[in-house]
């Protein structure tokens, strides 16, 4: 599965359209020396291999250059000569992303962001931070927590995500059940269109005059743009936090629980479940201590101003036991509270300890479809053998089924694939969705047609034909067939670059 | 002048054939003033679909309407040769309530739908700041009130849509679970783009659980420095606000007022908090102060007896400046809005004098502009439209006229109602 994304040299040898490429990237390779310190050009070929993954390492493809800007208009300079080239180009920020959304290109350039690391501006008054792309998630939070602030958004790899790549994927993260996702808390952007312009997207106030564009730019995976400056909004710290660790029998009963606590009008912070093979994961690899013999635990997060919680608490508490839990943790100290989530928020990395290899997959149901939806899942385990432990985002839905198997074992990898694949169709049986929060990338492009009619895609492609029309910017993404877009605005009028490697037709 | 729409017998067989409901456009049918030719009334997508095709095929330009409650806001069309009444596509189609989503037709009363929602314990976390306004139509011009301090917008709540294109194509998006993330966010562009990119048809939604209870605590204010000191105290307060209003008239004292929601020994703290926090002249009571979730003016007003109508935001510490800019103005300015989100609203009275109403509008839009803002002249009398940049500056227009230009290659959508001309 490695080295597909891309167009390879053609087999029979140097081609006009190689030589073309080539000096393309030559022309951008000189362009970015010219603007960015030596040791942010990389051609060397052991270098570039550095890159060739992001988070989802078995799609592996060493990308043509890789640069790494130290500043917004040394990116733009860069994204200027690729349009003026016409050479494809991926942005990447920490490459933690589960989709292959930032797989490079090996005839183009790799732009990374992880020099552009300045946190700004922190604007307590007017409940703000401005920070470049390349800021980890988690230091957004750490400057504006003197404030009383900080940033909602939380996905699991928050110590090492950035915020461009946050924003490309629109990330969510466990307590997106009550504060929404990136596309939620990112309400300013200063966007690298694909044609090497700066533009303005949204800002410091709510609702700019105009089209969202912000709102179609903010998880569309690096394929409208680059961010050079994102404006997020900070969140209050809540007076009270109280995290419950829950133990059940059955993932039923925890999922029982869960609608209940949802239905009685409570919208808790976080709702997390792990099944009794996520549980034994996460045991082994971090000592969670989770209660013993539990078929499932759910770790609730309940937030806000203390008399709310308390209140909450109490509702919570009950509904559980009547659900049949057979034991409530509290976590009432910040130490408690960490342990309770490091089991939860290990549990991709832990099942590493019980198996050799795993794919992590992200699919969302309705919520009240959840033991349906489950009970289907142990039933393609139990049929193919396949050892899927769940870890999920209760509370929305969100399913996170990790597909257990060894690669030296011939057929593993397959059988586990078709697993992996057959927990998608359940997700869109059930109208729900491929991805929750992974994003599609190169991984589930073939699957959008599965959720998609063509009309819908072909629609969802205006906007890419409007920012990108020659189709430079992450091409190969999301959408499983490029549309062509038609009359292309400035001054190349030569044939679609996709179409010239005869890898679309122009309809 | 806008002259008589000319709508051609082959192309008005067109539109007849393509929707049951089709019939001769008077008087009371025109877009703020601008003729329309037909009125066609689907009942579905599907014919939603066929008048489009027609309207395509004969080069028809078509504005959407949802209940006309806003049809007039924004600059009047170049040209509306059909008027697309959207009201006939009424249906809540689907409350799930355990899924907390709604499935509802665009047509369909915001204030239908929330009595839907209500008899599961639920709501739709939007206000009804125009009374009779359709989903559609409050998704079109993307209308807020109070509530978006906490749960934000109706783009934050739109999970799924159905539009119909400019060419007639019937496209979904989105979907039925709130955290998904497959495929481009076509609703975002679509919310608050008045009916120049795509027809929705058919839209779903996050929900809420209706609070147990509502308190609102106000406390008078004298001078926007004495408004600006008790809305920052709010809003960095841990009392979880739903909503920081002001209330700042022509003249005389103004009011802040906060509203907190939830279960009830919750809001009953959080109210007493509240109230030590904004001093000895704060009072707490269990139904919204007057004018709460309203626009400063008369929104049933048509024609000349309309006011100019300004929506203005700023980043939360412009609010001082804003305020004493509404006060130095020769007409006088009501304002009212969100403190706690930064965006107010503010109405200049009709009957007053265009250059006074142009000289307002500019000083405005400057302090808000400083307060990297905007201001928007949501809707005025022909002669004030005539006279004023309605939009303002738009920073990233270029790209908005590619967007336009990809989805209505033709300008037929509502042309020349929103930013830029488009």
């Amino acid at each position: 599965m490695s080295g597909t994304h891309g167009t390879p040299k053609t087999a029979s040898g140097d081609t006009g359209q190689d030589r073309e490429r080539d000096a393309a990237l030559a022309a951008v390779t000189r362009t970015a020396r010219e603007l960015i310190p030596e040791a942010g050009v990389i051609t060397d070929h052991m270098r570039l291999r550095t890159y060739e993954c992001d988070g989802l390492a078995h799609y592996k493809v060493t990308p043509g250059l890789v640069v790494i800007p130290e500043t917004p208009e040394q990116l733009a300079g860069v994204i200027g000569a690729c349009a003026e080239h016409r050479l494809p180009y991926v942005a990447r920020g920490s490459g933690t992303g589960l989709s292959g959304g930032a797989l490079p290109r090996a005839d183009g350039v790799l732009v990374v962001t992880s020099r552009m690391r300045a946190i700004r501006e922190i604007r307590r008054e007017d409940q703000r931070a401005v920070v470049e792309p390349g800021v980890i998630n988690l230091d957004v939070t750490k400057a504006a927590t003197p404030h009383g602030y900080y940033y909602a958004p939380d996905p699991s790899s928050q110590q090492i995500c950035s915020i461009g790549g946050n924003l490309a994927e629109n990330s969510g993260g466990a307590h997106c059940l009550k504060y929404g996702f990136t596309s939620n808390h990112v309400v300013g952007a200063e966007l690298v269109a694909p044609d090497g312009s700066v533009v303005q997207l949204g800002g410091t106030a709510p609702d700019s005059p105009g089209y969202d564009l912000l709102g179609a730019v903010v998880g569309s995976e690096g394929t409208l743009g680059i961010a050079t400056a994102v404006t997020v909004r900070l969140v209050r710290l809540p007076e009270e936090v109280r995290t419950l660790l829950v133990g059940f029998k059955t993932t039923d009963q925890a999922g029982a629980a869960t609608s209940a606590i949802i239905s009685a009008g409570i919208v808790p912070a976080a709702i997390e479940m792990m099944d009794a093979l996520a549980i034994e994961a996460a045991e082994a690899a971090v000592h969670c201590n989770y209660p013993a013999d539990a078929g499932a635990v759910l770790v609730i997060e309940l937030d806000g101003a203390a008399v709310e919680v308390e209140g909450e608490y109490t509702k919570v508490e009950r509904l559980c036991n009547e659900h049949n839990a057979f034991e409530i943790r509290v976590a009432r100290d910040p130490v408690d509270r960490a342990l309770i989530w490091k089991g939860r928020k290990s549990a991709f990395a832990a099942v590493g300890r019980i198996s050799p290899d795993y794919i992590v997959q992200d699919g969302v149901i309705p919520r009240t479809a959840l033991p349906e939806v489950l009970k289907a899942i142990a039933d393609l385990s139990t049929e193919s053998g396949v050892r899927v432990a769940n870890v999920f985002h209760a509370g929305d839905g969100n399913l996170h089924p990790l597909v257990l198997f060894d690669d030296s074992v011939e057929g593993a990898g397959e059988a586990a694939e078709k697993v992996s694949g057959a927990i998608l169709d359940l997700c869109i049986g059930h109208g729900g969705s491929i991805t929750g929060e992974h994003g599609v990338g190169i991984d589930k492009a073939a699957y959008m047609p599965r959720m998609f009619t063509d009309e819908d895609l072909d629609t969802m492609q205006l906007i890419r034909c409007a920012f990108d029309p020659v189709g430079i910017s992450n091409p190969g993404k999301i959408f499983p067939t490029p549309r062509l877009c038609g009359e292309v605005p400035g001054r190349h009028k030569g044939a679609h670059p996709l179409q010239e490697a005869g890898l679309a037709e122009v309809f | 002048m806008p002259t008589t729409s000319t709508v051609d017998g082959t192309a008005r067989a067109a539109v007849v054939s393509a929707c049951e409901d089709v019939h001769d456009a008077g008087e009371a049918d025109h877009v703020d003033g601008v003729p329309v030719a037909l009125v066609a009334r689907p009942t579905s997508t599907a014919q939603v679909s066929e008048v489009m095709r027609a309207g395509s095929a004969h080069g028809l330009t078509v504005v959407a309407a949802g209940r006309r409650t806003k049809l007039t806001w924004g600059r009047p069309p170049t040209s509306a040769d059909v008027l697309l009444d959207l009201s006939g596509l009424d249906q809540v189609v689907e409350h799930a309530a355990g899924d907390l989503i709604v499935v509802t037709q665009a047509g369909a009363r915001l204030s239908h739908l929330q009595e839907a929602l209500a008899k599961e314990g639920q709501l739709l976390a939007v206000d009804e700041t125009v009374p009779g306004s359709s989903v559609g139509g409050t998704l079109a011009a993307a209308t807020s009130g109070p509530g978006r301090v906490q749960a934000g917008t109706l783009r934050d709540l739109l999970i799924g849509l159905t539009v119909v294109r400019a060419d007639g194509v019937v496209a979904k998006a989105g979907g039925r679970v709130v955290k998904n993330v497959a495929g481009y966010d076509v609703g975002k562009l679509v919310t608050g783009s008045f009916g120049t990119l795509a027809v929705v048809t058919e839209a779903l939604f996050r929900l809420h659980p209706l609070p147990a209870t509502r308190r609102w605590v106000t406390v008078p204010f004298d001078n926007p420095a004495e408004a600006y000191r008790l809305a920052q105290s709010v809003v960095h307060a841990q009392c979880v606000a739903q909503a920081v209003e002001v209330d700042w008239p022509a003249e005389g004292p103004g009011t802040l007022g906060v509203l907190l929601a939830g279960i009830e020994d919750g809001v009953a703290g959080r109210a007493s908090a509240v109230l030590d926090l904004l001093g000895g002249d704060a009072r707490e009571d269990g139904s919204a102060p007057d004018g709460w979730a309203a626009y400063p003016w008369d929104v049933s007003a048509t024609g000349d007896d309309r006011s100019t109508a300004l929506k203005l935001t700023f980043a939360l510490s412009g609010l001082p400046d804003v305020l004493e800019a509404t006060r130095h103005t020769q007409a006088p300015v009501a304002l009212r809005g969100s403190a706690g989100a930064g965006v107010v609203y503010a109405a200049l009275p009709s009957g007053t004098d265009v250059a006074e109403i142009a000289a307002a509008v500019d000083a405005l839009r400057t302090v808000c502009m400083r307060h990297e803002g905007s201001l928007v002249v949501l809707d005025a009398s022909a002669a004030v439209k005539d006279a004023i940049d309605t939009w303002g500056p738009i920073p990233a227009i270029d790209l908005m006229r590619r967007v336009k230009d990809q989805f209505d290659p033709d300008h037929r959508l509502a042309p020349g109602r929103f930013v830029g001309g488009i």
